[in-house]
């Protein structure tokens, strides 16, 4: 029977209408997404992410990545930790009025992250295109563990992530990292040094414990998730070098999508039409 | 040994269950059901029997009821973003208001808790078990009072109250060709989620109508052996 045509299931007084004739009635619109869960999203684009503390260099190799991928006519989409633009004011606020709890800072990100999921990961990766992702969830489990947040519990937190193609951990010393971070910034963070642990008054004691402690979870993670881990003392040449080795690897047989070239025509004409 | 424990295994990591005295007290229930009624009753109730007495809702956080309320306003939040920033907002709220109040011996009396936000979940499409996980870090509650509703009577309790609004009517799901209908079809499938509920969190049913007093009734019933045992009445004017 074709639902649309029997009368009787329009002849509906909104408020005496029976729970059956509604469901009839509306059974084929409704429309439940299910979850997918870590490992089982099937999308035809790629997703490499970059790990590492703070000074790691992973910044910088990510870029340098994307620079490649799309002179090699890849579609590439960039996204960083703690971007959304929904969640981003909250964790600010949050952390300059030192609000955060190791809960709710735990919370926080993944609310950030389930955004960028939903915004920034899932549809490009659907439309076929490379996303990069600078930070990714190891770096939730690594400093929400590091703050006492229990290990399995963060880990079903982020249960709706997807699975990385590949997940770079840029291994760095904790004196080689706080030699590079202490020469370019002026300040470390709060949070970054885990003052909100008490752990001790001093800041940079502070930092050199947490974030000592950030490694410790990295390094336990390299086999449980098979990060690929890139030695961050090298040069940065040689460390790029290896990464786009190992994506161009992980790409064979991915098709070359050029939007990029059509899009830098279309501002070449624009350009030129206003000349 | 701790008066309170947490759904899961491990917990907040900062809070001490041992210090926890006073008495959490939950009360759930779809939107326009009359729960902030029966709080208000409750909480004088309570009060007129010398119980110190926190009364909150567990959304509008310090930290992140002001960015929630605006990302609801806009047409970019996706359920599984809403779903962790109700998380969120519910552990700022469970750390800052309902933690030190239990430490201080208060009944603390909320409306709603982690029930809504698993329902809501579900019906966008959460999987069961992750949803439940997400909120394992919360403290189980002395008692948690559902105040169960038909969807006849709660159609004209909304129409009557508030009208329909975009969220409670679940309009992001696109369930009816209209507000009404999407209204409709949103609480049934509340109401069945929270029946799902019911026996494996220990709901306490209270079938909720129009008369309050009756409802109430049963509420203080319910609450009663939670409660301390009363001296005897101490009156002002004593005779």
């Amino acid at each position: 029977m074709f639902n649309g045509l029997d009368p009787a299931l329009y002849a509906h007084s909104p408020l005496t209408e029976t729970a059956e004739n509604r469901r009839v009635r509306l059974d084929h619109r409704t429309m439940t997404s299910t979850m997918k869960m870590y490992g089982k999203h099937r999308f035809h684009g790629k997703l490499f992410v970059v790990e590492g503390i703070d000074g790691s260099g992973k910044s910088t190799q990510v870029a340098l990545l994307q620079k490649w991928l799309e002179s090699e006519g890849y579609v590439t989409f960039f996204s960083e930790w703690n971007s959304s633009p929904l969640v981003r004011e909250v964790t600010r606020r949050g952390k300059k009025k030192r609000m955060l709890t190791p809960m709710t800072f735990s919370l926080i990100h993944a609310t950030d992250f389930a955004d960028r999921t939903e915004h920034h990961i899932i549809p490009p990766l659907k439309s076929g295109a490379l996303v990069l992702a600078d930070r990714y969830i190891y770096t939730a489990f690594a400093r929400d563990v590091a703050r006492g947040v229990d290990p399995l519990w963060v880990r079903s937190l982020y249960q709706f992530a997807v699975k990385p193609t590949i997940g770079f951990y840029f291994k760095i010393s904790l004196d080689e990292a706080m030699k590079r971070i202490l020469g370019g910034r002026d300040a470390i963070k709060f949070y970054e040094a885990g003052m909100d642990l008490k752990i001790t008054d001093d800041i940079e004691e502070s930092f050199r414990i947490f974030q000592g402690r950030i490694i410790d979870e990295y390094e336990k993670m390299v086999s449980e998730f098979g990060l690929v881990v890139i030695d961050a003392s090298l040069s940065i040449e040689e460390q790029q070098e290896q990464m786009r080795q190992i994506v161009s690897d992980a790409l064979a047989g991915t098709k070359k999508t050029r939007i990029r070239k059509w899009l830098d025509l279309s501002t070449m004409v624009k350009k030129a039409s206003r000349q | 040994m701790a008066r309170f424990e947490y759904y899961g295994k491990k917990g907040l990591p900062t809070v001490n269950l041992e210090e926890l005295k006073g008495k959490l007290i939950v009360i759930e229930g779809t939107d326009g059901v009359g729960r902030s009624t029966h709080i208000g009753l409750l909480k004088q109730w309570l009060e007129n029997n010398g119980h110190a007495v926190l009364d909150t809702g567990m959304t509008r956080s310090a930290l992140a009821g002001e960015g929630l309320k605006s990302a609801k306003e806009g047409h970019t939040l996706g359920w599984l973003t809403m779903t962790l920033f109700y998380a969120t907002d519910f552990a700022d709220r469970l750390e800052n208001e309902v933690i030190p109040s239990l430490r201080a011996g208060f009944i603390v009396l909320t409306d709603r808790y982690i029930f809504s936000q698993m329902a809501r979940a579900i019906i966008r499409g959460a999987d069961q078990e992750w949803i439940k996980k997400v909120f394992e870090f919360t403290l189980k509650p002395d008692l948690v009072i559902y105040l169960r509703v038909g969807i006849q009577d709660l159609i004209t309790r909304v129409i009557q109250h508030s009208g329909f609004n975009y969220w409670e009517s679940g309009m992001d799901l696109h369930l009816g060709e209209d507000m009404y209908e999407s209204f409709v079809e949103y609480q049934t499938r509340l109401l069945r989620e929270f029946d799902n509920m019911a026996g494996e969190y220990n709901f306490k049913v209270i079938e909720t109508s129009p008369n309050i007093e009756e409802v109430f009734d049963q509420i203080k019933s319910s609450v009663e052996p939670l409660l301390e045992a009363r001296r005897p009445r101490i009156t002002t004017n004593p005779s």
